[in-house]
């Protein structure tokens, strides 16, 4: 009951933010100098001050700013993004083709990044000086330091050209047939490098916290307490130290949320995958105003999303949140 | 035999500043249904013995330097991890002094009782729980059946306290250990946890080892007694013999602490007393003198000099002094 009304006030705040977003979003493409007209009158090759005039009284671009932005945010309430005319599509359509790429991306990436922090983290908690610390230490600097599209780059010359492994690019080839296994298989080659590089920014932070939080869990009087009991060092560790160790974890990892959408920018760019992030890209250099408003309108409902799927979990690993009194 | 027997035994800490001997040749032993008081000031270590019976000094930081531990004739020093792990909770357990964060604060209770009694007994999952609900309702936590399957955060020190000490007492061990279990709650709540330990003794027949400062509890509970000084035995003996007549200093300085131990206050000790001075640091335990002689109205040369000798009286009472025959 208490968890449901506290779900319902949050998807309260949910929907205020996103009206924020919407209006923020919306003024500033409005202050960046050039519109949809620039564009247009670009691909025919130019165009004289009559037809600009003529196209921006048409898509509504000559009425004042309270008018157009009341005018999109209603459209918005009613899911309607706008129209792309770069792509030629509605927005909406457009956006909802290219989300499950973004996601199927962003959510595996940010697994990997989160399983493997925690088992490197928890392992090298229980030997502070051993040699998987110092690996976890190395690999974390590494992941610190190394800017994401340069490690996408390394990874494709190496695995893709050089051993030829992997794909170059994209998300599935189009020329290959067979059932629905030969296609996962194919998309999994696809997906792995790009994964891999999204992820390895954010396993570096989830190592790092993963190995601090356990450390102090384990020194921790419980844990004694445990040990008191005569539970084996499996129990010890794995029950009693790691669920506590797991919350600063998850929360770490719902606040990267938003840091992980926009790397998946830059990971999407290079690998060419087909999701949100090579959308903007391009809609940017496009000019494509309702595209652009439409992808930061999702990303903003993604991390959301997000968010409210990190307090759940939060929730699943410490009953003290959310204060059952 | 004696259910438990320590002999000489030594435990070394290495800090930043070098090794020191936080216990240094402290013999004892405890018999069965017997309950064993430790007494002494913050630091003198305690909790360090108590942690050594159990094979849970701090890793890394404390070691076993030398001595044994035997527990029904078995040595624990040498005992394999296995073998500790079979006998803690099971044979020995103990509780400790900091009820506020010494349960886990992601499980239930009843879950963190009816673990122990899976883990050395066997049960079920549905028995252990059954059990674990009749536990708390011995250690008269009202409402049981509901308040099993509460997290420690919605229970006050004291119930958290109970909690702990029906794990203790789940497997019914032979040895029970109390370190300080009352130190972080208010007096009244003192009071009844103290009842309660000295029913269950009374129903189980487990020999305790009580860690306490509270020499009201100490003169109510145990049978016999040690007064430890700086990592150091100062005197052992039965309760009443040495409240009726320490020969240490020290233990004369600590029972004159307290009010009302002693029946009236006398011409000789009209009031309320302290010891002057503060105990050495850990660096300090070392030494081959008298440890308590910088705070000691009677001290000599010869306490300077060397580390004195275990003096013993009749019933079995021995005191750490050179002068203990003139007190
Ligand atoms: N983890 C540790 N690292 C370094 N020194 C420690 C550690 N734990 C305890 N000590 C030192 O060991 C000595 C004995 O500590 P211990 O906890 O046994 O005292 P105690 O008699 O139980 O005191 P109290 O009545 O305050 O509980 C103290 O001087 C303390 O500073
Ligand atoms: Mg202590």
């Amino acid at each position: 009951m208490n968890i449901l009304r506290n779900f319902l006030t949050r998807c309260v705040y949910a929907l205020i933010l996103l009206t924020a977003v919407l209006v923020l979003n919306f003024s500033l493409m409005h202050l960046a100098p050039g519109d949809v007209a620039d564009t247009i009158s670009q691909s025919m090759g130019g165009a004289d001050q009559e037809i600009l005039d003529q196209i921006r009284a048409d898509y509504g671009l000559d009425q004042p700013f309270i008018v157009q932005l009341g005018r999109y945010i209603g459209n918005v309430l009613q899911f309607d993004l706008g129209y792309s005319f770069f792509y030629n599509m509605p927005v909406t359509e457009l956006i909802l083709q290219r989300l499950p790429a973004t996601l199927i991306l962003v959510i595996t990436a940010q697994l990997l990044a989160l399983t493997i922090g925690v088992v490197m983290g928890v392992i090298s908690a229980q030997k502070p000086n051993g040699l998987m610390s110092h690996f976890v230490t190395f690999l974390a600097l590494f992941g610190y330091s190394a800017p994401v599209f340069w490690t996408g780059i390394l990874l494709l010359i190496g695995f893709s050209l050089h051993f030829q492994w992997f794909p170059v690019a994209g998300m599935r080839d189009v020329t290959i047939e067979g059932g629905f296994w030969v296609h996962f298989v194919d998309l999994i080659r696809h997906l792995t490098l790009p994964m891999i590089t999204l992820a390895s920014v954010f396993f570096a932070l989830y190592s790092r916290l993963a190995r601090a939080s356990m450390m102090e869990v384990l020194g921790s009087d419980y844990v004694r307490t445990a040990k008191a009991k005569g539970l084996s060092v499996r129990e010890v560790v794995y029950k009693h130290a790691l669920k506590n160790a797991l919350s600063p974890v998850i929360t770490l990892a719902g606040l990267q949320f938003s840091a992980v959408i926009s790397g998946a920018v830059l990971v999407e760019a290079v690998f060419s995958w087909p999701g949100l992030g090579t959308l903007a890209f391009q809609s940017i250099i496009a000019r494509d105003t309702p595209t652009i408003l439409g992808i930061l309108f999702f990303s903003a409902l993604v991390v959301i999303v997000g968010n409210l799927l990190t307090d759940l979990a939060l929730r699943l690993v410490d009953p003290r949140v959310g204060g059952k009194k | 035999m004696a259910l438990l027997e320590v002999e000489n035994l030594r435990i070394e800490l290495t800090t930043r500043d070098g090794t020191a001997p936080v216990i240094d040749d402290l013999s004892f032993t405890l018999e069965a249904e017997e309950t064993l008081s430790f007494v002494g000031e913050s630091g003198c270590g305690k909790s360090m013995t108590a942690l050594a019976l159990m094979g849970l000094l701090p890793e890394g930081i404390g070691r076993v330097a030398g001595g044994h531990i035997r527990f029904n004739g078995e040595e624990l020093t040498t005992a394999t991890p296995a073998r500790l792990r079979e006998i803690r909770g099971n044979d020995i357990s103990m509780i400790f002094q900091e009820p506020m964060t010494s349960l886990n604060p992601v499980f239930t209770v009843g879950e963190q009782i009816a673990e122990v009694l899976r883990a050395h007994q066997g049960l079920s999952r549905s028995a252990a729980w059954d059990q674990a609900v009749e536990l708390l309702d011995a250690v008269r936590i009202p409402n049981p059946k509901g308040r099993a399957g509460d997290y420690p955060f919605q229970m006050s020190g004291g119930q958290r306290q109970r909690a702990m000490i029906a794990i203790a007492l789940a497997c019914q061990p032979k040895i029970l250990i109390a370190d300080e279990p009352t130190t972080a709650l208010d007096v009244t709540v003192q009071a009844q946890i103290f009842d309660l330990l000295r029913d269950l003794r009374r129903q189980t027949g487990t020999s305790i080892i009580m860690i306490t400062h509270d020499m009201g509890a100490v003169a109510e509970m145990a049978e016999r007694m040690i007064v430890m000084y700086a990592g150091r035995q100062a005197e052992i003996g039965p309760v009443e013999q040495i409240i009726d007549h320490a020969r240490h200093p020290y233990t004369q300085g600590l029972i004159s602490c307290v009010p009302h131990i002693q029946a009236v206050l006398t011409d000789d000790r009209p009031d309320l007393v302290e010891v002057p001075g503060i105990v050495p640091s850990l660096r300090e335990f070392g030494k081959d003198q008298c440890l308590f002689a910088s705070r000691c109205a009677h001290v000599t040369q010869t306490c300077l000099d060397a580390r004195p000798p275990q003096k013993a009286f009749s019933a079995g009472q021995i005191a750490d002094c050179w002068h203990a025959e003139a007190f």
